[in-house]
């Protein structure tokens, strides 16, 4: 609060200009006592609320340190962990960039056609009409207990097995086995369910590795590895490029060669972590790679993780092989593969989180259970599952289906981009395909990526997972899911992504 | 069957062979020998009976009734319409009528003297999880958290086996019936201080776990004030307010925020279940509610870790929203803890035992220090295996909470019947007879 003085009039002792200048200046005084006194930080009846809550926060509202400032003089506000700061930075990944504004602005075909088109979110939404009739004939049956009684709670209410009851790990080995196409069986006794599989994959992390260790990962990868592995694990990603004139599968010597570059700089890896199928690309790792990859990880000694949550979701010719049936079917060390899984992707419900850890090491599955304690299933969710589960009609009608409509969607997908001179990578599975349209960028390379990324989102208005969020090394690679779209809305994204590329084409030529 | 050892099998990190999971505490092995041993009114008359879990099944028939009468919470209307929406729900925020449920039970479990904004509700599945994400997001591995003893042994896994955080305990005895003074914090404070250890917080448990008692509003004061002058964070865990015997005794720290006008009120965080206060352990429901606006941003990414499910998310906002459900369950669920609380007052009064004076919670904090050989944590570790093998009761060691003064033990009351509550205290009576006779 300044004060201010008129002190010209003063000095030079004219009276009118004291008048002049003093009353106003009194005034001014005044009113800045008046505004200090009354400026309330807070109401005194409503806590404060949180600032406009978009995910990413551009700018950090400090209301209640400004009242600190004002009362007590004192400036320092209480201070939150190295992590916590870390990860209350905004989000620069385009992967969650474009979540938020697809969904701040979502299209609808009738409510708003110029919406966002959501093609960044990998969730099925083909086959809802089965799950939705199943639970319209069973829903009052599936959430009876044991017990007689209507909707009884007592056996849901109580603590459970923190690692998820044995009827649904029952029920879930066996929708595992039907998943994986019969040729392996699963035991109960070898799984930790978990809330999703994000806790699944961060847990084994926390079994399998110490702050500072590291895990190779295949490029192109889930952007959500970045967060799940590495938050608060403090392990660290080491990236295998993979190309496209391998159609992106992994090869032995580039893992190879990774492995010993970063031993030479003093980082321990303890393991590798494997999609199968693959996310970006859609691929399957083949039963020969599948032993390579035990063989290293024997020689090495080294864990492997097979995340095969996208098991369900093969629509292609290529048979799916999980890397628990390689295990079984040669003489490898078991105790150093854990399969995480889930029915996020498969089934359709994300929101129930159901995931799980799937392993042969006794001291794995020790650890891993005991930690379930911060990521257990809900009780009600598990007992609706168990019903569902068990009803292999429904599940063998539902795989059925799934599989077609998952297809018959990726074919008219693929298609359309081909019409417009955008080719896909090979891929037998999945709920997206993996587009290549380096032909749309102006200047090759991450930085043009990131600009056609851009303008997808912002003018075509479809949101799509740029390579690089993915860490793909080749430029111009996109992951478009098509499951969360109706047939109808196909060629209105095609429609717009032509529109686009006619823009560039004009202002290029 | 030669096993072929080539070289040393493929190693598992620091956390998974730690003992920080603390699965070795008497606090567990007692849970053991009742699970090898489980009382069962017909077909197990002189098993173990289970009095150190704390669970609140008093009052299961009211939640039986709502779920009967009320069929649309267990399913999603008419031809499911709001399925689909809710079976794809897996935003970290949580769902909007979920949290303004929540928001509204908290506020009506404190007789309406505290708001709740639902923005500020961050979702978790269940309280262990959100006092672990919380730890991760106030402190450091390496730092420390100051917690007053006796505190539930949970802490001491919840809080430090993943974060690598500490804890210091502040000590608090009989005396002043456990209750946290100034100095004790000081010394706290000065003990870390000693051991290189920066402070990041206090935790608190109001109603406290093991005393089942609230903390006094003069009490809560000064830890705030402590906490402000610190410039730390203030956690309060308030996972039993709505078990408290009556309605006016309990004061959570909102009350004390809301008297100051929400000044200093960013260092303050308050953490819910329903596992206590609903009796739905198994539905995984625990929540964050933070005043600082950067916490609950962190917390609710974080929290992607530990989602509770939406199906539960929309049976519960359903229930909890239903006015007459809540206020009838909150008035009797408290009435028939009080009842029980009575009930082995006067039980364990009969058989010569005293408890420290309770008001909340859904145990008693037993004093069997007379019954001591020398006042030792040997000899009240002898006591607690006397009666779990001769008298076939589970309870809570003292030493198992961290209490400085041997001899105390935690009773659970409300986790059985009110027959099995009579056939345990018939037991203790006899044991004490004995004990006079020799």
């Amino acid at each position: 609060m300044r004060l201010v003085v008129p002190l010209q009039g003063v000095v030079q002792g004219r009276g009118g200009l004291i008048f002049g200048s003093l009353i106003p200046c009194a005034l001014f005084y005044f009113l800045q006592l008046y505004l200090k006194r009354h400026r309330s930080p807070n109401s005194r009846s409503n806590p404060p609320s949180p600032s406009a809550s978009a995910q990413n926060l551009a700018e950090l509202t400090r209301t209640s340190s400004r009242s600190n400032l004002l009362s007590r003089g004192s400036i320092v506000p209480v201070l939150i962990s190295s992590l916590a700061t870390s990860i209350s930075k905004p989000n620069d990944s385009p992967y969650y960039i474009g979540l938020d504004k697809a969904s701040e602005d979502p299209y609808d075909r009738i409510d708003n056609p110029d919406g966002v088109i959501q093609l960044g979110l990998s969730e099925n939404r083909l086959c809802f009409d089965l799950i939705e009739k199943w639970m319209l004939e069973n829903l009052k049956d599936s959430m009876r207990g044991r017990e007689e009684g209507d909707l009884s709670i007592s056996g849901i209410a109580s603590y459970q097995p923190l690692d998820g009851t044995m009827e649904l790990k029952m029920a879930m080995a066996g929708f595992m086995s039907r998943v994986m196409g019969g040729a392996v069986s699963f035991e109960p006794s070898q799984m930790v369910l978990t809330a999703g599989a994000t806790p699944a994959i961060e847990t084994l992390c926390f079994c399998l590795a110490d702050h500072g260790n590291a895990f190779l990962v295949p490029t192109p990868y889930y952007p959500g590895f970045d967060r799940d592995m590495k938050w608060r694990t403090g392990v660290e990603l080491i990236p295998v490029h993979c190309r496209n004139t391998d159609n992106f599968v992994l090869s032995i010597s580039a893992l190879n060669q990774a492995f010993n570059q970063t031993r030479k700089r003093g980082t321990k890896i303890r393991g590798i972590l494997l999609s199968n199928p693959a996310n970006p690309v859609g691929n399957l790792l083949s039963r020969e790679m599948l032993c390579d990859l035990l063989y290293f990880a024997r020689e090495k000694n080294i864990h492997i993780i097979s995340d095969e949550i996208f098991a369900g979701s093969i629509y292609g010719n290529e048979e799916f092989v999980s890397i628990a049936d390689v295990v079984d079917s040669e003489d490898f060390d078991k105790s150093r593969v854990h399969i995480v899984y889930g029915l996020s992707k498969d089934l359709s419900l994300p929101g129930f989180r159901v995931g799980m850890i799937y392993s042969f090491n006794e001291n794995v599955l020790a650890a891993a259970r005991k930690l379930t304690r911060f990521s257990s299933i809900s009780a009600p969710t598990q007992r609706l599952l168990v019903s569902m589960l068990s009803d292999a009609r429904f599940i063998e009608e539902y795989m059925v289906t799934n599989k077609k409509r998952i297809r018959n969607m990726h074919d008219l997908f693929v298609a359309g981009l081909e019409g417009l001179g955008i080719r896909c990578a090979d891929s037998s599975a999945g709920l997206y395909c993996w587009a290549d349209m380096s032909k749309l960028i102006l200047t090759y390379g991450e930085k043009g990526e990131l600009e056609l990324w851009e303008k997808l989102l912002h003018v075509a208005k479809i949101n799509i997972t740029p390579g690089s969020a993915c860490h793909c090394i080749e430029p111009g690679w996109f992951r478009c899911c098509f499951t969360t779209l109706d047939k109808e809305d196909i060629p209105v994204v095609m429609e717009r992504i032509r529109k686009l590329a006619d823009t560039r084409a004009a202002s290029r030529g | 069957m030669a096993i072929e050892i080539e070289k040393p099998g493929v190693g598992l990190s620091k956390v998974a062979v730690s003992e920080t999971h603390g699965e070795d505490s008497p606090y567990f092995a007692g849970w053991k020998a009742y699970d090898e041993n489980p009382y069962n009114e017909s077909s197990n008359p002189s098993g173990v009976i289970q009095m150190g879990l704390a669970e609140n099944q008093v009052s299961f028939d009211l939640l039986e009734k709502y779920l009967e009468e009320h069929s649309e919470a267990s399913s999603w209307g008419k031809g499911a319409p709001g399925f689909r929406e809710n079976a794809l729900f897996q935003d970290y925020h949580g769902l909007k009528s979920f949290r303004q449920a929540m928001a509204n039970f908290m506020e009506q479990i404190r007789g309406g003297r505290a708001k709740f904004d639902p923005d500020r509700i961050v979702l978790t599945a269940g309280a262990t999880a959100a006092n672990e994400l919380l730890t991760f997001i106030l402190a450091d591995p390496g730092d420390a958290l100051l917690v007053p003893t006796p505190y539930y042994p949970g802490f001491d896994r919840d809080l430090r086996w993943r974060t690598g955080v500490k804890i210091v305990p502040i000590h608090c005895d009989s005396s002043n019936n456990f209750q946290v003074t100034p100095e004790a914090m000081e010394a706290a404070y000065r003990c870390a201080e000693s051991m290189n250890l920066k402070v990041r917080g206090i935790l608190i448990t109001n109603p406290s776990n093991p005393l089942g008692a609230t903390i006094q509003r003069s009490v809560l004061e000064q830890i705030l004030d402590f906490a402000v002058n610190k410039n730390i964070h203030l956690v309060s865990d308030e996972i039993y307010s709505g078990s408290t015997f009556s309605s006016s005794e309990f004061i959570s720290i909102a009350e004390i925020l809301e008297t100051r006008g929400y000044r200093d009120s960013e260092r303050v965080h308050i953490v819910y279940s329903l596992s206590k206060d609903l009796g739905l352990p198994g539905f995984r429901v625990g929540t964050i509610y933070s005043y600082n606006d950067k916490v609950v941003t962190t917390a609710r990414r974080m929290s992607s870790f530990t989602l509770i499910s939406s199906q539960t998310q929309h049976l519960l906002a359903c229930m909890l929203s239903n006015r007459e459900f809540s206020e009838n369950y909150i008035k009797t669920n408290r009435e028939r803890l009080t009842k029980r609380y009575d009930m082995i007052i006067k039980g364990l009064k009969n058989a010569g035992i005293e408890c420290l004076k309770g008001n909340a919670g859904l145990f008693c904090w037993m004093n069997l220090s007379p019954l001591l050989e020398e006042p030792s944590r040997e000899s009240e570790l002898e006591l607690w295996k006397i009666i779990l093998n001769e008298v076939r009761l589970n309870i809570s060691p003292g030493s198992s909470c961290h209490c400085s003064e041997p001899g105390w033990f935690r009773v659970c009351f409300a986790n059985m019947s009110e027959q099995t509550l009579d056939i345990a205290l018939e037991r203790i009576h006899k044991f004490m007879e004995r004990r006079r006779r020799n």
